[in-house]
């Protein structure tokens, strides 16, 4: 009996880390972890590990860079050479350029830039430990820092990729199924206002299987929308929890609240 | 026609915070009949108006406001200061001095690269760079006394209603405070105890600035560490 069950169970179908075909990989995210920038975000994205800072709106240099009528936003997206295997060189390559671009124009629709004119808001992106799916990661972090740095936005971005691997269209894509696999979808949605602001494709897709991909990845972006939120709450939760706590055992606060107005009828 | 959260909620960016016309304050803007709000903070449902407390946020630089900057560069007849805005600051010959202006004049004398000054904000112009004046009392270079550095959008608070909190710390402390509405704060006491007290307080006041009955709680805890400190 014990034989067969085995036999069965090595039958069914399971992702490299064991995960649901649209099960995210865990995600914890913590805002204010750079005390010198106006805002900042630390994502751990499965093995990923991203920080991200924002500066601004401040003054632009280059000037000739600024545009008149509105600000600017400035993304760098930077992998540090321990990040992956083997080392890389920590000069930026084509493929920092193109991700920096991207996230730049995935992130724009969601600011005001129009009330900044010929200013810039940088974004600092730093991937300290890479697993797949960074320029995702590196989003998310984004616009939570760009909330915790009180830029005014539309809404924030949520982003997350689907793809192909195994002939199975599964969410979130590790790095050994983001190489092995066939195709990957990378998304970023601003899920209040439904709207999709980065698409990218690589590798071979049916129509079917791409609009399948696209409408799992969205469904993934909702579920990282509700972990940024809590993230960004629970900054000021802290103190919350910590003023409930004090109504809770109500016996020290009393005292104090009394005191006051005993004085004051002195 | 309906609110979707109750007065002093904690909003983010993209929350829907009102169905229906309704007029919009701060930190709000409207998308077909919907109001959401653009930053992170408090709502604030008003009279017929809706609005959101921002816990965050850059300084945006207004008339009358009082700052305090940092010289960066000497330009003709005028100053830039760098004052934590989208934009540096200009500071002109004309408000810096109350005397008919000279061509021998030596800027650098007056203020050079690297001075902190306490100005106020007299004019945005139409590139909404704010301009500076340090004519006026209290204003002018910094001789003594250290910068503490804090949110801007937190500085209300610290002031208080009609200055009520600063006020109390004032009191307490006796130490010159001055308050720059861009974020910075000027402490200077005669004891360092009491500089180190000022900046406990204030970090305190900003750490908790989204709870009420704020200033009453800042009073005990003050009176608090001054025991501790007689014993």
């Amino acid at each position: 009996m014990s034989k067969t069950k085995k036999k069965s169970s090595r039958k069914k179908w399971t992702r490299v880390d064991g995960r649901k075909v649209d099960e995210l990989r865990p995600i914890t995210i913590e805002t204010g972890v750079i005390p010198n920038a106006d805002g900042s975000a630390y994502i751990e994205m499965g093995r990923n590990k991203i920080v991200a800072g924002v500066y601004g709106p401040r003054e632009m240099h280059p000037k000739r860079l600024s545009k008149p009528n509105r600000g600017v936003l400035r993304c760098r997206y930077h992998m540090a050479s321990f990040s992956v295997d083997p080392r890389r060189s920590p000069a930026p390559s084509r493929r920092d350029s193109e991700i920096s671009m991207v996230m730049t124009d995935a992130i724009a629709p969601a600011l005001f830039l129009e009330r900044y004119p010929r200013s810039v808001i940088d974004v600092y992106i730093e991937i300290i430990q890479a697993d797949g799916g960074t320029r995702c990661a590196s989003i998310n972090a984004a616009a939570v820092a760009l909330a915790d740095a009180g830029i005014p936005m539309k809404d924030l971005v949520a982003s997350c990729a689907a793809g192909k691997y195994d002939k199975k269209i599964i969410l979130d894509l590790g790095d050994y199924e983001d190489k092995q696999g066939d195709s990957d979808v990378p998304i970023a949605y601003l899920p209040k206002l439904n709207e999709v602001t980065l698409l990218q494709m690589e590798g071979k897709m049916t129509q079917k299987e791409t609009e399948k991909a696209i409408e799992m990845a969205i469904e993934g972006c909702k579920q990282v929308y509700e972990i940024q939120k809590e993230a960004l709450k629970k900054k000021y939760g802290m103190v919350d929890e910590a003023a409930t706590a004090e109504e809770e055992t109500p016996e020290e606060p009393i005292e104090e609240e009394q005191k006051p107005e005993e004085e004051n009828k002195k | 026609m309906s609110a979707k959260f109750e007065t002093r909620d904690i909003v983010i960016p993209g929350d829907l915070i009102y169905e229906g016309r309704i007029r919009l304050g701060e930190n709000t803007y409207r998308e077909e009949d919907n109001v959401f709000a653009t930053s992170i903070g408090l709502v604030n449902y008003g009279r017929e108006r809706v609005s959101v407390i921002a816990l965050e946020g850059g300084y945006t630089p207004l008339v009358g406001d009082l700052v305090i900057g940092k010289v960066i560069n000497i330009e003709l007849g005028q100053w830039r200061v760098e004052i934590g805005g989208a934009k540096d600051a200009i500071l002109t010959t004309n408000d810096a001095i109350d005397k008919p202006y000279r061509t021998n004049l030596d800027l650098t004398r007056i203020l050079d690269i690297g001075d902190t000054i306490v100005a106020k904000i007299v004019d945005l112009d139409r590139n909404r760079t704010p301009i500076l004046s340090i004519l006026g009392r209290d204003l002018g270079r910094i001789h003594e006394g250290f910068i503490h550095k804090i949110t801007p959008s937190k500085i209300p608070r610290l002031i208080g209603k009609k200055g009520s909190m600063i006020n109390m710390i004032l009191r307490e402390t006796r130490c010159h405070i001055t308050i720059g509405q861009n974020g910075l704060i000027l402490i200077n006491c005669r004891l360092r105890e009491d500089e180190e007290l000022v900046v406990k307080v204030v970090n305190k006041i900003e750490a908790e600035a989204h709870t009420s009955g704020l200033t009453s709680r800042i009073q005990e805890y003050l009176k608090k560490i001054k025991e501790e400190r007689k014993q």
